[in-house]
């Protein structure tokens, strides 16, 4: 395995690793693919508002369902809006309230499978009891009703997103904190008398990030897929903000006429999910993980 | 071997005895209840209190929820809020229809599942295995609800081979069931071989680069019979596992699929019950699909350990 010594490590800043796995990541065609969807739909998420042809909510009765032409590229939807400008809008809010869910998925299932497999015994059974129930709760069941009871505001879709996603990651954390537990720097971290705290931040997170980080690439963009189906199901994202899910949804009843309404959006959420999930295949390649085997939790 | 089977019930017993109470505390600790849903803006006074009594909400919560727990393993799920009738009505024909679909999808999916995986594996990285990848990750990545829109518009509305929507009543027979529901049982099909085609192709290669297969091809023994007696047997073994939690996985899927084709099953049952916040049938919506997860799950690790001599000795000598 690794033969280099932990200082020659430290000397590469970050910022040098991370441009290393990129590097990595994108020498495969299929990362490549994977980088270059997901960095689009970033650049456009952060450029659209100021590239939109028109204003996303302007209802015009007299545009209704026009089919594309050079004046609407993707033609108008059932209210007279804009479905280009609608459909480079619609991944705004599922991008930032995924990333944001995902990072408070990474950070709570991380610590607390991290905890679990340290220490084992009594606590480590009961909660991964109380975790395995919350697993086999279907998740859009558990979803659908905390927003259904709580409102679909972003401040309740993030943490709740995060809390349901973040269950799975307390299992590999916990695994790839039983693997690293009984190796010997461990023990010798223990024998020269190191706190748990010390053991935990200096040995056992460098030797598990990798496995949590690549998890958690894989939960956004089952997260994404999530939080798309709840618009879909019309219990995410309220109706003037474009969102690509809702405008499925919405232009699924006339689609047998304009057709145009339903295509823009679905090819805007697949790419991103295809994108997001390549990526998250070659972050897993670049660090020498293999999750192939894995079923989705 | 028998302890091993008797902890594992066990195990899946405590972990159903866990999601009922996180279903009733998470029911309790939210906002409204049902009396406030119901009532509405009437929610206030002697008829909020009538309500209460009538619901038999007026007691304790732990109580309740003890005589609650003690019907539902008894079977009776209480009174549905908005139909007022029992849940046990409204859920028989609903598992019934989901049944079907789900039955139909695995009797299709796992055959085609098991041939494109083993493919895949034994082509490995040559065009038949690149094709079929790559479709196979299209076909799990795109969400549920765009691949059924997906299949209405070009197989219902362009060319106009299958109704595109499912219009039956719930309480539809299935032999008159069955016709309507081939692109359902497309679209959740789809998705779930490409799962287990993944799954299924990695399991075959790890086999593939173990030590025995290696010494088999050494020994001479020809190719298709190291295969089937070597690589499959061993191969499919940790498969099942991995496919009982690809088809508990879409009990989530087959709610939206439901709603997409307008299929009367649970999956509509429960967007229905959550819009009209019928907690009661959300409570036993949540059991009953908990249940099928563990039961699945359960199954299958049965399933393994029967057909898998070393896991036995292994648990045995602990």
């Amino acid at each position: 395995m690794e033969t280099k010594k932990s200082s020659e490590f430290k000397k590469k800043s970050i910022f040098y690793k991370i441009s290393e796995v990129l590097v990595t990541m994108a020498s495969k065609p299929s990362g490549f693919i994977g980088l270059s969807i997901l960095f689009f739909h970033i650049l456009l998420a952060f450029s659209s508002p100021y590239l939109a042809p028109y204003d996303f909510k302007a209802i015009d009765p007299s545009l209704m369902l026009q089919a594309p032409s050079s004046e609407y590229w993707f033609g108008t939807d059932s209210l007279g809006r804009d479905v280009f400008t609608r459909t480079i809008m619609g991944g705004r809010t599922a991008l930032t309230i995924t990333f944001f869910g995902s990072l408070i998925a990474l950070l709570w299932g991380g610590l607390l499978g991290i905890f679990c497999g340290l220490v084992g015994g009594k606590v480590d059974d009961v909660v991964m009891r109380i975790v395995d129930a919350f697993l086999s709760i279907p998740w859009i069941l558990a979803m659908l009703l905390i927003v259904s009871l709580l409102g679909t505001s972003t401040e309740v879709l993030i943490p709740a997103l995060g809390f349901f996603y973040g269950k799975g990651i307390v299992r590999v954390a916990r695994a790839a904190t039983h693997d690293v537990i009984a190796k010997d720097f461990i023990v010798s971290a223990r024998a020269r008398g190191h706190s748990n705290l010390s053991i935990i931040w200096n040995e056992i997170i460098p030797n598990v990030r990798d496995a949590i980080l690549v998890e958690g690439a894989m939960r956004w963009s089952w997260m994404l897929l999530g939080f798309s189906s709840l618009s879909f199901l019309g219990f995410g994202v309220s109706p003037p903000t474009p969102d690509w899910g809702l405008m499925i949804s919405n232009a699924r009843g006339l689609m047998s006429f304009a057709y145009w309404a339903v295509i823009a959006p679905i090819v805007g959420l697949s790419s991103l999910i295809i994108g997001i999930n390549l990526t998250a295949d070659a972050f897993a390649k670049a660090l020498g993980i293999d999750r192939s085997t894995k079923a989705p939790v | 071997m028998f302890f091993l089977i008797i902890k594992r019930i066990l195990l899946g017993l405590i972990t159903l005895i866990i999601v009922s109470l996180i279903t009733f505390v998470g029911t309790e600790v939210l906002p409204g209840d049902a009396c406030t849903t119901y009532l509405e803006r009437e929610a206030y006074g002697a008829a909020l209190e009538a309500c209460y009594k009538r619901l038999g909400l007026d007691i304790p919560a732990h109580e309740r929820y003890l005589s609650w727990a003690f019907s539902v393993i008894q079977g009776d799920f209480g009174y549905s809020l908005s139909g007022q009738m029992p849940i046990n009505e409204v859920l028989g024909p609903r598992v019934k229809n989901s049944m079907v679909l789900a039955s139909a999808a695995i009797i299709i999916g796992i055959p085609i599942a098991l041939i494109l995986g083993i493919i895949t594996a034994l082509w490995r990285d040559k065009l038949p295995d690149i094709t079929i990848s790559t479709v196979t990750i299209f076909a799990m990545t795109i969400p549920e609800f765009i691949s059924a829109t997906l299949l209405i518009l070009i197989v219902a509305i362009w060319l106009e081979w299958l109704p595109g929507i499912v219009i039956v009543p719930t309480d539809v027979t299935i032999t008159e069931l069955l016709p309507n529901i081939i692109l359902p049982v497309i679209a959740i099909a789809m998705i779930m071989t490409a799962h287990m085609a993944r799954m299924v192709r990695s399991s075959v290669i790890q086999v593939m680069a173990s030590d025995y297969v290696q010494m088999a091809i050494l020994k001479g023994v020809p190719y298709w019979k190291m295969v089937f007696k070597h690589v499959l047997p061993n191969a499919l073994l940790p498969a099942i596992n991995v496919v009982a939690l690809t088809i508990a996985w879409l009990l989530g899927g087959v709610v939206v699929t439901e709603v997409v084709f307008n299929y009367p099953g649970l999956g509509r049952l429960v967007i229905e019950s959550i819009s009209n916040r019928d907690l009661p049938t959300v409570q036993a919506l949540a059991i009953i699909l908990a249940s099928i997860y563990v039961s699945i799950n359960l199954i299958a690790d049965l399933l393994t350990l029967m057909l898998n001599p070393r896991l036995k000795t292994l648990q045995i000598r602990k």
